[in-house]
């Protein structure tokens, strides 16, 4: 049961993780390595401002924080992305060295000295099927099934989201339907940098903001995305299911040690098996003729 | 107003030293070797130089080591078209490797750092065989795992020594030793890749890159090329890492360090990808500047990262690429 | 010409999504003819070829070789067996001379074996053999035009290049994909005699093709397409009669 349960929250909190990485790739094509840098960006911004400004109520700091990450990551765009558009590998390393850059400005400047934490939501913790789940934990999955459910909304009933699954389909029809696509990657990339904030202010609180999280954060989100199926939200969803409950189960019948090692044996074995991932698409693999 | 516009022509001298006339006379050997002749005199003579500021010294062999890895970039990125973006993965596999030969099974310095160079080599090609036959951009995502993944590994498990590294690793015989097996490796493989890639498999592996359709419709198995490209590309790579678990006679996690990942792409894209040679020069700006900003801390990658971002948006040239043009090419300003 | 084709294509079909690209396509060539594809824009020509030559996977369908078959090999593998193709987007590669994009077919095995065209596949002075062989196809060695960096040359030149790049492994088989696209009345002059002298040397050419006219100068049959299904086949006076044929590229007459 402890499994059961504890399988699910950790499922939850990688699929928040990285579902900020797959809607980025999947609408814009970029592969945004800034991911992991923004989501403790967001984590630090939030603890600067409940803690530097006496009196600034916590749910304020979270929007704030949020929506400063979401323009940064716009900025990103804008400035940086635009002009390398297209180049993947290019993409690649410039948003990666972005985000070395925001992670090691942070360590040096900000996340030093001292422990950094951002408190919980709710205090305690509630006994489910005689499993011990404090109530932070639980938050997260309810927070997180109601993220799935309206972004699943948002994309299938408002224009604006239909405009991001159209062209995460098909970039070149949608264009000629006159969608914008910079201002599309624009959104998107200020959607995904949102989503990663969202993801580090509810999870954040469950540990200390330290800058090796960072490092952490992109490797599952990669990792979750590439088993998933690169630009598949269903398969990001299912394949952060998966390795969550790989993990929890080497946890519980080998070690604690042994995440990581799931994480990259899982790669590995997708990339040999179906390097498309879960639901990703062979065709954008093989058929470039 | 007359309308000017730039023109560029390749100098007199250039022109005559192609072909047969290149011998004909000591300015054209001069001006073909001279460059040559710099570069190898300046590297070999760089520990006498510093014989007077010590602590430099041990920064030129570590500058050497990143001038290694700053090769195996450029040849894998221009020349076959996979950007590896760990090449701290090749260091750390090569020094743990090298440590491993060394302490647990005894072997001495002048066995252990071959072997190690060899048998990493051919760790690192296997780990990344998995997503050779894939697009690039799988290679530049695994790549950038790795190093990250195994540094974790060896943390959370606690093997090989733990957080704590190899200790025990044998030094070199004596500082000139030290000094000159880096100097002599990095100019050796600087003038064997440089061979390497124009012979005729080289020219397949660059065609790999422009083309890889093409190439599969000529009967050549791409992949089975792209492994032989990482493997040299590893090999160059280990010996760095090998080379430096003897240098501080102890192989830790800081052989996987993002530094060794970071300064090699920052290198070639300052000093001019696709020359080889644009790699060392690059490393030879980066890695003492380096030194200098050590002061400040982990703040140094972030003006890498700046720098670096800089010259892939804004597309530059690169040092090497623009003192090539200057040495050949004259500019003047013609009346249209 | 009672013998086994040499190739013999049964039911490909190939949908891309919703997209049915082809639809049940079969067809025997002969060794040593000049066989056709026609159709208009979008009947799956390029496709068809994409399909036998392995570089896109099939729904349904064989292709047999010399009576073995291939479907689903791996394209460099049938190159290798001894089916060319020339890619219908022309990309030489941009970073090196001219004769230098040969070298790369020259050192395949494919060509190691059989010894390339005019012995180049053997150990050896590659580059010696690869200027021959481009003055051979009309590369001007005085005007020094196979040392040129190969994204410089002319179309007409490309084009010949690419066919040289095929005829460098002493194929069998070689799938012209649009080579006369693009070529001026000149430059097609240029083109004809190589079309010549390949087919003179014994190897079978298929040739997808929209400019019909000199298509049908050198083809012995030809096959016609269309939305992807074949809608006839035989020799060229015979095919362009058809009336599905005209049909297809002219459209048909609506009330």
């Amino acid at each position: 049961m402890h499994i059961i349960i504890y399988g699910i929250i950790n499922s939850i909190t990688l699929s928040l993780i990285s579902l900020g990485f797959t809607l980025v790739y999947s609408i814009s094509r970029v592969p945004n390595f800034a991911h992991g840098a923004l989501y403790i960006l967001s984590g630090y911004l939030v603890w600067l401002f409940i803690n530097k400004f006496a009196g600034f109520p916590y749910p304020f700091a979270i929007i704030a924080a949020i929506g400063l990450t979401a323009v940064v990551g716009a900025l990103i765009y804008r400035f940086i992305l635009i002009r390398i558009r297209g180049m993947e590998i290019s993409e690649i390393i410039a948003t990666y060295a972005i985000g070395l850059a925001i992670l090691e400005g942070l360590r040096w400047g900000g996340l030093r000295g001292g422990t950094f934490t951002l408190p919980t939501f709710m205090a305690g913790s509630v006994n489910l099927f005689d499993v011990s789940v404090d109530y932070q934990r639980l938050i997260i999955v309810g927070v997180g099934i109601l993220t799935f459910v309206s972004l699943y909304v948002f994309t299938r009933y408002t224009k604006i989201g239909l405009a991001l699954r159209g062209i995460a389909q098909d970039e070149r029809a949608a264009m000629m339907l006159g969608i914008n696509s910079d201002m599309t990657a624009i959104v998107s990339l200020a959607i995904g940098s949102a989503l990663s904030g969202f993801a580090a202010v509810l999870l954040l609180p469950l540990g200390n903001i330290v800058v090796e999280t960072g490092y952490n954060v992109l490797i599952f989100a990669i990792a979750v995305c590439v088993i998933g199926g690169l630009g598949s939200w269903g398969g990001t969803i299912v394949a952060s299911f998966v390795i969550g409950f790989a993990q929890i189960l080497t946890e519980a019948f080998i070690s604690t040690h042994y995440q990581m090692v799931v994480a990259l044996l899982a790669i590995i074995v997708t990339l040999l098996v179906k390097p498309s991932g879960i639901f990703g698409k062979q065709k954008e693999l093989e058929e470039r003729v | 107003m007359e309308m000017m516009r730039k023109e560029r022509i390749d100098r007199g001298l250039k022109v005559r030293t192609e072909g047969l006339y290149a011998i004909s006379s000591y300015r054209e050997i001069l001006y073909l070797m001279g460059p040559r002749l710099l570069l190898i005199v300046g590297v070999l003579a760089l520990p006498f130089i510093f014989e007077l500021a010590p602590y430099w010294k041990r920064v030129i062999n570590i500058m050497f080591v990143y001038a290694l890895l700053a090769l195996s970039f450029d040849f894998l990125a221009n020349y076959v078209g996979l950007v590896c973006l760990g090449g701290a993965f090749l260091t750390g596999v090569g020094g743990y490797f090298s440590a491993i030969y060394n302490v647990y099974l005894s072997f001495p310095t002048y066995l252990a750092i071959p072997c190690a160079t060899i048998t990493g080599a051919a760790f690192c090609t296997l780990c990344l065989i998995p997503c050779l036959p894939l697009r690039g951009v799988y290679f530049a995502i695994v790549t950038l795992m790795y190093p990250l993944l195994f540094t974790r590994i060896i943390e959370a498990l606690d093997i090989l020594g733990g957080t704590n590294g190899i200790t025990g690793v044998d030094g070199f015989a004596n500082q000139y030793v030290e000094h000159y097996i880096i100097i002599l490796v990095v100019i050796g493989f600087l003038f064997a890749m440089r061979r390497f890639v124009n012979q005729d498999i080289g020219l397949v592996l660059r065609g790999v890159k422009d083309n890889d359709q093409s190439v599969r419709a000529s009967g050549i198995d791409v992949t089975r090329m792209k492994i032989l490209a990482v493997f040299v590309a590893s090999l160059i790579g280990c010996f760095g890492g090998a080379y430096m678990a003897h240098l501080y006679m102890w192989a830790g996690i800081s052989l996987f360090a993002l530094d060794f990942s970071i300064i090699p792409i920052a290198s070639v894209v300052i000093g001019g990808g696709g020359t080889l040679v644009g790699a060392l020069i690059g490393s030879f700006i980066l890695v003492p500047l380096s030194e200098i900003l050590r002061a400040f801390g982990t703040f140094r990658i972030v003006i890498y990262c700046i720098i670096l971002t800089g010259f892939i948006v804004f597309k530059s040239e690169g040092l090497m690429i623009f003192m090539q043009r200057k040495y050949h090419q004259f500019e003047r300003w013609v009346k249209v | 010409m009672s013998e086994e084709p040499i190739l013999s294509v049964k039911g490909i079909s190939k949908s891309f999504g919703g997209l049915k690209a082809l639809m049940d396509v079969s067809f025997d060539v002969q060794r040593g003819e000049v066989f056709g594809i026609i159709g208009p824009n979008g009947s799956g020509k390029t496709t068809i070829i994409n399909c036998i030559t392995g570089f896109i996977s099939t729904l349904a369908g064989q292709v047999y070789f010399k009576g073995k078959e291939i479907t689903g090999w791996k394209p460099h593998k049938i190159a290798d067996a001894g089916i060319a193709r020339t890619f219908q987007i022309m990309r030489p590669y941009y970073s090196l001379p001219a004769y230098k994009n040969l070298i790369i077919p020259l050192w395949s095995p494919r060509a190691r074996k059989t010894g390339g065209w005019r012995g180049g596949g053997k150990h050896g002075d590659r580059d010696t053999v690869a200027v021959d062989i481009l003055e051979e196809i009309g590369f001007e060695r005085d005007s020094r035009v196979p040392y040129k960096l190969s994204s410089t040359l002319p179309t007409g030149y490309q084009k010949r290049l690419e066919l040289a790049r095929c005829m460098a492994l002493r194929p069998e088989i070689i799938f012209c994909d649009e080579v006369f696209s693009g070529l001026s009345m000149s430059e097609i002059a240029g083109m004809l005699p190589l079309i010549e002298k390949m087919r003179d040397e014994g190897i079978t050419l298929i040739m997808v093709e929209h400019r019909l006219r000199e298509l049908f100068r050198v083809a012995t049959r030809v096959m016609a397409l269309n939305f992807g299904e074949k809608i006839t086949e035989g020799e060229p006076s015979f095919v362009i009669e058809d009336k599905r044929v005209r049909e297809a590229y002219l459209g048909t007459e609506e009330v």
